[in-house]
């Protein structure tokens, strides 16, 4: 039973020692397991469906000029690619994720934030899901709203068409299916935060005991 | 008049503690996956609810085996844990492969039994830290995530060697009938295990 107990010690470097074997499985039995390592989290009844003719993003709040996007003007944006690594809070992480999509500053240039506007708040279709990060926070070098992953339009699960991207904070800074950004003059809790977890993200600094 | 073809193998507590694992597993197994692979996480996309029917089902597992336990034959279910944990000369010999005689459990049963108990008392003990974890910043660790998940493949393993055994492998089969009914054939017992004595 001690052995037992001490898994949690040793699970984590014997999983890292084991994964690569996994390649060596048929590819059959490997497409059974779960590649990348990424997993589904979502809070509502349903997963937003995304259509391309009908959805919008909205950026609002305190700016000069509210816009909505469509997903062909967003596309139109200038674009930027990046390998980074995703890290879940609950201990997982996926290595090597190619994001594409527009920085921060390329969408923000379009609306005019008004100076006493300091954080985004980022309205999921996935009610009530929604998050904040600051101004700062989103114009890291690698903070993105990305549209593609490894080379393809984002998929449903992972938050189809437009998904928060910050690899340096946890997965649930990075808010799936975005259709509102609302320009406020400091963050606000999300969903997470609201349930007791840390507002400032940071991958192997926060949510600790 | 009691039927002397057969013998009794499994008690109503014994069956009943047998069930409940079974039918729990596989529900929790079922739910879990939704969880745990992408594509079922999309195709039926109802986390709450499936989390919940995950939760509440290994909630109702501990519940049932702690009534079994408590309202079933306690005497008995005692015994067959003695009977479980004794490893005597002969299971040590048949676990290297040599023929030798065996109990109502052979040595395999035995160390499955001992695994099992130990991996669900595990995947028991994980599977909360990540209920309270989520509430609880200061009970989340890294590796429960890891651990839960690489519990649920040990026991896919597990399981299939027991569904072969149960249901496929020939000389052990019979022993379905035993945990169904109760009762297993005097005479298959007699070959497969001698040295049970009721």
């Amino acid at each position: 039973m001690a052995g037992g107990i001490s898994a949690f010690a040793w699970a984590s470097p014997v999983w890292r020692a084991i994964r690569p074997a996994a390649e060596l499985l048929p590819s059959g039995v490997r497409a059974l397991i779960p590649s990348g390592g990424w997993r589904i989290y979502t809070v509502a009844d349903s997963m937003p469906r995304f259509d391309p003719k009908r959805w919008r993003l909205r950026i609002d709040g305190l700016v000069a000029r509210p816009r909505e996007l469509s997903y062909d003007e967003l596309l139109a944006l200038p674009r930027t690619e990046q390998v980074s690594t995703f890290h879940c809070v609950t201990g997982w992480t996926v290595e090597n994720v190619r994001w594409a999509g527009v920085r921060f500053r390329d969408l923000l240039a379009f609306v005019k934030p008004m100076p006493q506007a300091h954080a985004l708040r980022f309205v999921s279709s996935e009610v009530p899901y929604e998050d904040s990060l600051t101004l700062a926070q989103v114009q890291l070098v690698d903070a993105m709203l990305a549209y593609e992953m490894d080379g393809r339009p984002l998929r449903r699960e992972h938050g189809a068409p437009a998904r928060v991207v910050i690899p340096e904070m946890y997965g649930y800074k990075n808010v799936k299916w975005v259709e509102r950004i609302e320009l406020v003059p400091h963050p606000l809790d999300g969903f997470w935060e609201k349930l007791g977890y840390d507002r400032d993200a940071w991958v192997g600094r926060s949510n600790r005991a | 008049m009691p039927d002397l073809r057969y013998i009794r193998r499994f008690s109503r507590t014994e069956r009943a503690l047998h069930w409940v694992h079974a039918s729990a597993f596989l529900i929790l197994l079922a739910s879990g996956l939704v969880l745990y692979l992408p594509s079922l996480s999309e195709r039926v996309s109802r986390r709450p609810l499936i989390k919940a029917v995950h939760l509440w089902t290994a909630v109702a597992w501990i519940a049932a085996l702690a009534l079994v336990v408590l309202f079933g034959d306690r005497a008995g279910f005692r015994r067959t844990l003695r009977e479980l944990d004794r490893f005597d000369a002969d299971d040590r010999r048949w676990l290297r492969g040599r023929p030798a005689p065996q109990g109502r459990f052979n040595a395999g049963q035995k160390l499955n039994a001992a695994v099992s108990a130990a991996l669900a008392v595990l995947f028991a003990v994980s599977g909360f830290l990540l209920w309270y974890g989520e509430r609880d910043t200061r009970f989340r660790f890294a590796s429960t995530l890891l651990v839960h998940d690489g519990l649920m493949y040990v026991f896919l393993v597990l399981l299939v060697g027991h569904l072969y055994l149960a249901v496929i492998h020939p000389n052990t089969r019979h022993a379905l009938r035993g945990i169904t009914l109760g009762t297993v054939e005097a005479k298959w017992a007699r070959q497969h295990h001698p040295k049970w004595r009721e």
